[in-house]
């Protein structure tokens, strides 16, 4: 049990069932899925199907700050995605046909690979400081798609299109799977391969790591394209789901959500250490809270307080040197007072220590 | 290093000629210069707002110095300082929130630049700030959409559930359509808002909430939104929720934009109050009054309609937003 609490991750989960179960005050049938027109459907499908472009951001955000940097523009690619693969379905006479949108999502995703190239560029290639070089695109991005769309919601009626963030696929949600599937590729880059450890040691320190032989600017320039992609992605979802481009909306302060998401799923902002379920977790909670705020009827007024309450509650209660103060109030025998039992107790920073991090089971 | 930062010393120094030569033509030709902070282009309803102030003006001959705030206070209040800086001669703004402007509306009549509001109105004490207000009334707006539903379940005392998704929080359609709406309801108790939340004004938003209310109450009968987009946005929830848009749950909505009166046509949408956005030309006529220096009343109301389903096929082809 106590090795249990003593995992990473333990207090974010709990937390997150939590928030969950919170709900059962409300709803009492919050947790009941049914089958409706041949797919699932209940408020934990609809926390991941709305989670879902924030996991997406977020995954790409975690690789980003494991190489010690920060990726302000995914909201502006968010919306220049969107923009994008919607303007170019509209311009076709034939929406609905498959090879329109196969273009169209294509076109997207390469120029949010790009955009995420020259993120990367500045980053790695200019020296620029990651935080002022992604502001830049934050700024002009969100102009970007703006000038696509003509400040105007572009409106698109096509069904392979609407597949992609609000189709269903074997009864569940599509954009699910297409999560799922990231995560796992994802996961098994990093974590079945050198790649993790490689991105850990560049966060940790790229010069050294350059001295050693890993090509730092490579992979860091990597981690923004990849950063780009997944927004890109998540920006058709967003788009997708609600069969329309919304330049000036879409993906709206989803940065910031993300870089929060990272960081209550335990990943450092110094970069050096991350944790893919972490931020899966983190940006779970995000979704649950803004659910739970909707179901249990916050006065909207009031809305924004809630959440940064419950915000800070999770960040204190994942900071492993906050709960080491609380807990050892005067009164409190401290666990490594026990006599005759130095184990694993004897280090007291032990759950903060990154060397315990890479005997964990990947993502 | 040093090199990088030369260049980009020298980007912004190019930069700033360029805008520097931007302001010099302000003025100077006699025309009229009317500097214009718009909220952003959060929906069809802005854009088509933003069109008709810009043609307007042109037609008019009026030099239109036209600024996007982006739903942000802080950006419009920046874009209201450059103007009074430019010595615009009339300066019109729609508010993003109702409250917050005294100090710069203040600066703008030190330097005795008329104001004009459109579209929104700001909560102040002192009225001496702005010439005029044009813009529609949210309240009545609210007040009509109460009245559509009074008289559609008329004859029947069964309770009616309502769920609300209302406006950007603060701002004054949301404050108001909440309100005109509740004064009416408030007759006759067989009305009940169950549930009530911001949308933000956008389609992801009021699909989002509108999922998170079907979930929470299982006995919606009316869906009152602040706008056509969060409507819109609702309507797949609804529809996801293998219900009804229209039948199973009556749809009641504020703007009419093009998209809603199409639905309308498919009989998703049952009634939408219009909130007429095509006020640049009674802008320009009001900008001219002012700068000739003849009175304006301090509250003008624009022109608008009631649309309900059966009309909306014959109002459609002229909706030009």
């Amino acid at each position: 049990m106590i090795t249990w609490t003593r995992h990473r991750l333990f207090w974010p989960v709990m937390l997150l069932v939590l928030l969950l179960l919170s709900n059962l005050f409300f709803t009492p049938d919050f947790f009941s899925i049914q089958m409706k027109q041949g797919h699932l459907y209940g408020s934990l499908i609809d926390i991941l199907h709305f989670g879902a472009p924030l996991i997406l951001v977020s995954l790409g955000m975690t690789l980003v700050i494991a190489t010690g940097g920060i990726d302000l523009s995914v909201g502006a690619v968010v919306s220049i995605s969107g923009a994008l693969a919607c303007w170019t379905i509209s311009q076709q006479s034939d929406q609905g046909s498959l090879g329109v949108v196969v273009m169209a999502v294509a076109l997207s995703l390469g120029v949010t690979a790009l955009l995420g190239a020259w993120n990367g560029l500045l980053v790695a290639g200019a020296g620029i400081q990651p935080i002022i070089a992604t502001l830049i695109l934050m700024v002009a991005g969100r102009g970007v798609a703006q000038l696509i769309t003509d400040g105007q919601i572009i409106t698109v009626n096509s069904s392979p299109y609407k597949v992609i963030g609000g189709g269903y696929l074997a009864t569940l949600p599509f954009s699910i799977l297409l999560v799922a599937i990231v995560v796992a590729a994802t996961a098994l880059l990093t974590r079945r391969t050198a790649l993790g450890l490689l991105l850990e040691s560049v966060g940790g320190n790229a010069e050294a790591s350059r001295l050693v032989g890993i090509r730092s600017r490579g992979l860091i320039a990597m981690t923004y394209i990849v950063a780009g992609l997944c927004a890109g992605v998540a920006g058709l979802m967003i788009s997708s789901n609600v069969s329309s481009a919304d330049g000036n909306n879409a993906g709206l302060w989803i940065e910031l959500d993300a870089i929060l998401a990272v960081v209550i799923g335990g990943t450092s902002l110094l970069g050096g250490r991350f944790s893919l379920t972490g931020t899966v977790i983190g940006a779970l909670i995000i979704q649950t809270l803004s659910t739970t705020i909707y179901t249990i009827g916050v006065p909207p007024e009031t809305t924004l307080v809630v959440k940064a309450i419950v915000v800070m509650i999770v960040c204190l209660a994942q900071s492993p040197s906050f709960r080491a103060k609380v807990f050892r109030r005067p009164g409190f025998a401290p666990p490594a007072a026990r006599p005759g039992e130095p184990g694993p107790d004897a280090a007291p920073a032990g759950p903060a220590d990154p060397t315990e991090t890479k005997a964990e089971v990947p993502a | 290093m040093r090199k990088t930062l030369t260049t980009i010393i020298a980007l912004a120094l190019v930069a700033g000629g360029v805008a520097a030569c931007g302001n010099s033509d302000s003025g100077g030709d006699g025309k009229i210069v009317l500097g214009f902070s718009q909220v952003g282009a959060e929906s069809g309803w802005r854009t088509a707002n933003t069109k008709s102030i810009q043609d307007s003006a042109k037609e008019a001959g009026i030099t239109l110095k036209f600024s996007d705030a982006q739903q942000k206070q802080e950006n419009q209040i920046k874009a209201i300082r450059t103007f009074i800086q430019q010595k615009v001669d009339v300066i019109a703004f729609s508010p993003v929130v109702e409250s917050g402007w005294d100090t710069v509306l203040k600066e703008a009549k030190a330097k005795k630049i008329p104001v004009i509001l459109t579209d929104r109105a700001i909560d102040s004490k002192d009225t001496s700030l702005y010439k005029t207000f044009l813009g529609s009334d949210f309240v009545e707006e609210g007040r009509r959409s109460a009245q559509w539903l009074v008289k559609a379940t008329e004859g029947s005392t069964d309770p009616v559930t309502i769920v609300e998704l209302q406006g950007t929080t603060g701002s004054a359609p949301a404050i108001d359509r909440k309100e005109g709406f509740a004064e009416v309801i408030k007759a006759d108790p067989k009305f009940q808002i169950i549930a009530s939340q911001t949308g933000d004004f956008t389609r992801a938003k009021g699909k989002e909430v509108m999922q998170a209310f079907l979930k929470a109450h299982k006995d919606i009968d009316v869906l009152y939104a602040h706008n056509d987009d969060m409507a819109l946005g609702a309507i797949q929830a609804i529809e996801e929720a293998g219900l009804k848009p229209g039948t199973d749950i009556k749809i009641i909505s504020v703007d009419g934009v093009k998209d809603a009166f199409v639905a309308m046509t498919e009989g998703k949408i049952n009634v939408v109050v219009e909130c007429n956005p095509l006020l640049g030309p009674q802008l320009m006529d009001i900008v001219k009054k002012v700068v000739d220096g003849q009175e304006t009343p301090q509250r003008i109301v624009t022109e608008e309609g009631v649309f309900t389903a059966d009309q909306a096929a014959a109002a459609l082809p002229n909706r030009k937003y």
